[in-house]
């Protein structure tokens, strides 16, 4: 498998597509923009993912195609919408670093992502080299959104962007066992905090889920 | 079924059940009762023979551990019992508490015993998610700032070592480890040798990053003195006690991987320098703190340096000192938060300044809590001074240069946790609250705190032989 044959460009591609979606999540300013975003890099998580299933011929990978795509791409996304507008949060959002330097950053990250892992897998088959290179640079970004933006819903947005670029380097790493209990223990997680949130009606303790706000809250300023 | 297995789904059942009963006192009760029967079967695992089944695995490094946390579980829920009253839990709240419990208590014993990494990547998750939850739970505005940090650090850390999990099975798979032989321990650690060594630095920077966020190592700890301060303080107490063990047991495991494989980077000095900043630091720190409970989840962090320095330094003597350091740590710290648990429900308050002069007006609950700080500073006869002594000795032998910022480093959170204890223990009684606990809320917590001193004592003084056989073998299985 190597460059110009089908199952290494379209796998390529769909991880390409993950990479510049996390860039998108990185300058969006609006917050519902930015969930459309993440609705859509959910979706390419889980072709890309439902690919490798029929590349590696392991019938198990559908299932977390099938989990990226009825959570990642529809579920939660339609529950952190109707989290902002039963919340009634901002709309807009500021960010810590401004858009220019974050995307100068994130091209950093990625060139770092890349740096860090082509050199080291040398002797790990072609395509799953570049589909780890790929994912890094989504976590990354992922992380880097998590530290640029100040807004607490798209801190969870960054967090499970990040996730995506992990779901997307399980997949990549041929016949690893475990994937969809991992991808599912992953999903649990974050889906029990967002729904910690409906169920414990955590807003109506503060006045706007911007961390800036917590942080008069923090250590022993109290 | 095996026993690990069972050791692992009993505290789930009981989740379960939990989940269902909005009846205080009997919720409670149930929450003792299945605490009571997973402490024998851990305790049993000491006895089985090592091994691997399936996703788990039974070995030196892991039965002690497990039998201790189920001792400290239990204890726990005792505690828990006593103190449901003051939490003030509506009915919701009642059944979420009690079931994160026991889930958090099967999670991190399945943390601590599979042999499957990405099983004990998903044990550790669900520690974490049963524990945020917790931390919030009383939904002030500091309580939700602690659980969101502790959220987004942590959800941070275990993604970063779900990646260094990824990255250890495309290391495996290159050498002829595929499907679940590629996520094993023990299978990883014997074909170590041969993999790629690029591949298990990257690895093991990722496992150590993202676990030790976990473990609550400086500078990944922001989490871990905030949410030690918040929600109810049973959960403080296995927290500190159990969760961090879990997370420093993988990082280890990680250490132990790397290490196998001579052409990797060095693991060890990774560790000793985490270990030595979170020392001190945690120095440094404890003596700027106001508030009780976040002192004490700040001496968390100084002794988990301890451990992870130790395993830095390596070889069986400092691991031996490392495991004991672990295991004398989770001992007094749980005892620790019963006392300061108590003592925060008379006076009223978590403040260091409003609670004062224990032994006078609460002998038995000062002296229990003075001798348990005392134990948690490391002086004799606890079993953590065994562990610093040997800890120092051997550094001391083996790298002078390090013996003295560690000593330092000691000298400093010793001298805090001696100035707290005057203030906590002795010194002019402050007032107390106006609502006093009644003599059950006291004995609930008295008495599992002096159980706890009385074990550190034991165990400092003389262990079992085939307990002291059980941690030496324990400390050669890393290297």
């Amino acid at each position: 498998m190597t460059f110009g044959q089908l199952p290494y460009d379209v796998a390529h591609l769909l991880g390409g597509i993950m990479v510049l979606l996390s860039f998108v999540l990185l300058y969006q300013r609006r917050v519902s923009a930015v969930i459309g975003a993440f609705a859509v890099q959910g979706g390419v998580l889980a072709a890309a993912a439902a690919w490798q299933a029929w590349v590696q011929g392991s019938p198990h990978l559908y299932v977390t195609a099938l989990i990226a795509l009825v959570a990642k791409a529809a579920l939660i996304p339609l529950a952190l919408r109707a989290l902002v507008r039963r919340l009634d949060l901002h709309r807009t959002v500021e960010t810590a670093l401004g858009i220019g330097p974050s995307l100068i950053a994130g091209v950093a990250v990625v060139a770092l992502a890349i740096l860090v892992v082509l050199p080291v897998t040398a002797r790990v088959a072609i395509g799953t080299r570049e589909e780890m290179a790929l994912a890094l640079s989504v976590i990354l970004l992922g992380m880097l959104m998590m530290i640029t933006r100040r807004n607490a819903i798209l801190q969870v947005v960054g967090l499970m962007s990040m996730e995506n670029g992990l779901i997307l380097a399980a997949v990549g790493a041929a016949g690893m066992p475990l994937v969809v209990e991992l991808s599912t223990a992953a999903l649990v997680l974050l889906a029990f905090v967002v729904g910690g949130v409906f169920v414990f009606q955590i807003r109506e303790r503060f006045d706007s889920v911007d961390i800036g706000f917590l942080e008069i809250h923090r250590g022993e300023r109290r | 079924m095996p026993l690990p297995w069972i050791v692992v789904l009993l505290p789930w059942a009981g989740a379960l059940a939990l989940a269902a009963i909005a009846a205080p006192r009997l919720a409670a009760r149930v929450n003792i009762g299945v605490a009571a029967l997973t402490f024998p079967l851990a305790l049993l695992l000491l006895f089985q023979p090592h091994g691997v089944q399936g996703w788990t695995r039974v070995d030196a490094l892991n039965a002690p551990f497990v039998a201790l946390a189920a001792f400290i579980g239990l204890t726990t829920a005792v505690f828990s019992a006593g103190q449901l009253d003051a939490e003030r839990f509506d009915a919701l709240r009642l059944r979420a508490y009690h079931a994160a419990f026991q889930l958090f208590l099967g999670a991190q014993a399945l943390a601590l015993l599979s042999d499957n990494l990405g099983i004990m990547w998903v044990a550790i998750e669900i520690a974490t998610l049963a524990s945020v939850l917790m931390v919030a739970v009383h939904n002030t505005p500091a309580a939700i700032e602690a659980a969101w940090k502790f959220f987004l650090l942590c959800g941070v850390g275990i993604a970063l070592a779900l990646f260094g999990t990824i990255v250890l099975y495309l290391a495996a798979q290159a050498v002829g480890g595929a499907g679940e032989a590629g996520l094993s321990w023990a299978s990883l650690h014997a074909v170590a040798a041969e993999c790629d060594p690029g591949l298990l630095n990257l690895a093991f920077v990722f496992l150590l990053v993202g676990y030790g966020t976990k473990a609550g190592l400086v500078p990944l700890h922001a989490w871990l003195p905030d949410a030690e301060a918040e929600g109810p303080i049973a959960i403080s107490a296995v927290l500190s006690g159990l969760l961090l063990n879990a997370a420093l047991m993988a990082v280890l495991r990680a250490k132990a991987i790397v290490g196998a494989n001579p052409e990797a980077v060095a693991p060890g000095p990774f560790l000793l320098a985490l270990g030595l900043a979170s020392v001190l630091l945690a120095g440094v720190s404890l003596w700027r703190r106001a508030d009780a409970r976040r002192f004490f989840g700040w001496s968390s962090v100084g002794h988990m340096g301890m451990a992870a320095f130790a395993f830095g330094l390596g070889g069986a003597a400092a691991n031996l000192a490392g495991l004991l350091h672990m295991a004398g740590h989770s001992v007094v710290k749980s005892a620790i938060f019963f006392g300061v648990g108590l003592s925060a429900r008379i006076k009223g308050s978590q403040r260091l300044a409003d609670i004062g002069g224990l032994i006078g007006t609460h002998p038995l609950l000062g002296w229990g809590l003075a001798l348990a700080i005392a134990a948690v500073a490391g002086l004799p006869p606890f079993l953590l001074f065994a562990s610093e002594f040997l800890l120092l000795q051997e550094t001391a032998g083996r790298a002078w240069w390090l013996a003295l910022p560690l000593a330092l480093g000691l000298f400093l959170t010793v001298a805090a946790k001696v100035a707290a204890l005057q203030r906590l223990c002795l010194g002019d009684p402050t007032p107390d609250a106006a609502e006093a606990p009644g003599r059950a809320a006291r004995l609930s917590a008295v008495v599992p705190l002096w159980l706890h001193l009385g074990l550190a004592l034991l165990l400092g003084l003389l262990m079992p032989p085939a307990l002291a056989g059980l941690m030496a073998e324990a400390a050669r299985i890393p290297g």
